[in-house]
């Protein structure tokens, strides 16, 4: 089969030891049997590994920091677009999706650029913060939580939560506190590091389980693959991990992804507690960085999202392998300084 | 007493558990036990086999067999019945 010609920029170039997935979705994409992919990327910091991992990224291009804003992340797409002819964009990272959903539909109607991204609402109310009305919202079960904005309500946790409890970022972190005192000291840490609110979550024991999934955006769930992770760094990411069968588990994914309406990729988690409920503790609006798992279980996720956004028909995967394992590895580049003044001084690799 | 679905064991006593992720590694008698039981063998066949393989006394293998099928259920590689 002809594979079809195809540019695609792709943001989360940060192969580090806290890994975006850029690469992985890169790489998934380079093995489309479908599409014949030339990948564009888009990076942050000259730094990122991406920018110089030539057999994934073909050429990169540097893009501003989320907090410049809409304007000037248009103007410097409109250049790229002018000289590589982008077909899709993939944004990989939470911090900047929202800049990517707020001009979605003048990248697709000025430049003919697609997208596969949920709705600036289906974004907000999977938030961390408001998972609460999440779960309720689409049946499923989730932690007791809450918002805090002040250190002064660590005190009173005590009456609504048992110890331990969950201290977690807006974005990222987590820590479990076992009394008030590691509750107070988790607040400033995970505060002066991503800002307020805080919030507390209940504790629940069990095995934490991931899905990767994606939606079509019409209430079908394209496909989903779990994952348990066998090696977490002191990061909190995985390093090793192997899929499950769980029917359970994908049912569940299902029914959030089509009754959410879901537009593109996702990860959710999930503790699984020793009674067997599965409780979702986050829903992140993108693919996680070990989303070639899927690949390798079967499903090639980023693919299917290629076709969602270029609204072709994308069918329902429901087979993939169980007891495949991944296990990250890290691997010293050797680059030349002439690369890193091209990359630092043009902002184009 | 049932094996759980798609329960994969290796011929050198690898099991691992898709539902899970759990994997663990069992000697030869364990391997057997295990396959007796995706056989649809029962308890009382089980033992009645053992007891005839190994040379020693039917409490003991007994009480050890019992001690396995509890760590087997423990980490849900098998299903009880009441």
């Amino acid at each position: 089969m002809t594979r079809r010609k195809i540019t695609v920029a792709v943001t989360g170039l940060n192969n580090i030891d806290s890994p975006g997935p850029g690469i992985p979705v890169a790489r998934a994409l380079k093995e489309s049997t479908e599409f014949d992919v030339r990948i564009i990327g888009l990076s942050y910091e000259t730094l990122e590994p991406g920018i110089y991992m030539k057999e994934f990224v073909d050429k990169t291009y540097q893009i501003p920091l989320p907090s410049a804003g809409t304007a000037i992340l248009k103007d410097r797409i409109e250049y790229i677009h002018s000289i590589e002819k982008i077909d899709v964009i993939i944004p990989n990272f939470d911090a900047e999706l929202h800049n990517f959903i707020k001009i979605q539909e003048e990248l697709k109607s000025v430049f003919g650029i697609a997208t596969a991204l949920p709705t600036q609402e289906q974004f907000e109310e999977r938030h961390k913060s408001s998972l609460g009305e999440f779960g309720e919202k689409y049946g499923v079960d989730v932690p007791k939580s809450k918002m805090i904005f002040s250190n002064s309500e660590i005190q009173n946790l005590g009456q609504e939560f048992d110890y331990p409890l969950v201290v977690k970022g807006k974005y990222y972190d987590a820590s479990v506190a076992a009394s008030p005192e590691q509750a107070m000291n988790y607040f400033h840490k995970i505060s002066a590091k991503w800002g307020l609110p805080i919030i507390i979550q209940q504790f629940v024991s069990g095995n934490e389980v991931n899905i990767t999934a994606i939606g079509d955006g019409k209430g079908n769930c394209i496909g989903a693959v779990p994952m348990r992770k066998l090696y977490i760094t002191d990061k909190g990411k995985a390093w090793a991990g192997v899929s499950l069968e769980d029917d359970k588990l994908i049912s569940i994914a299902h029914s959030v992804i089509s009754k959410s309406k879901w537009k593109g990729g996702c990860e959710l988690e999930f503790i699984k507690s020793k009674e067997g409920i599965y409780y979702l503790l986050e829903m992140n609006p993108r693919f996680p960085a070990w989303v070639y798992l899927a690949k390798g279980c079967g499903q090639n996720h980023p693919e299917s999202l290629l076709k969602i956004a270029l609204d072709e028909k994308t069918p329902v995967q429901k087979e993939y392998e169980s007891g495949k394992m991944f296990i990250r590895y890290s691997q010293d580049l050797i680059v030349s300084m002439k690369d890193f003044e091209k990359i630092s001084t043009t902002g184009e690799f | 007493m049932k094996v759980n679905r798609n329960l994969a064991i290796s011929e050198n006593g690898f099991v691992f558990n898709p539902t899970t992720g759990d994997s663990f590694s069992v000697n030869e008698l364990g391997a057997l036990i295990i396959n007796k039981i995706k056989e649809g063998k029962s308890e009382a066949e089980i033992l009645e086999f053992i007891t005839q393989e190994y040379d020693t006394e039917k409490a003991t293998i007994e009480k050890d067999f019992n001690e396995f099928i509890k760590i087997l259920s423990n980490h849900q590689l098998i299903e009880l019945y009441d």
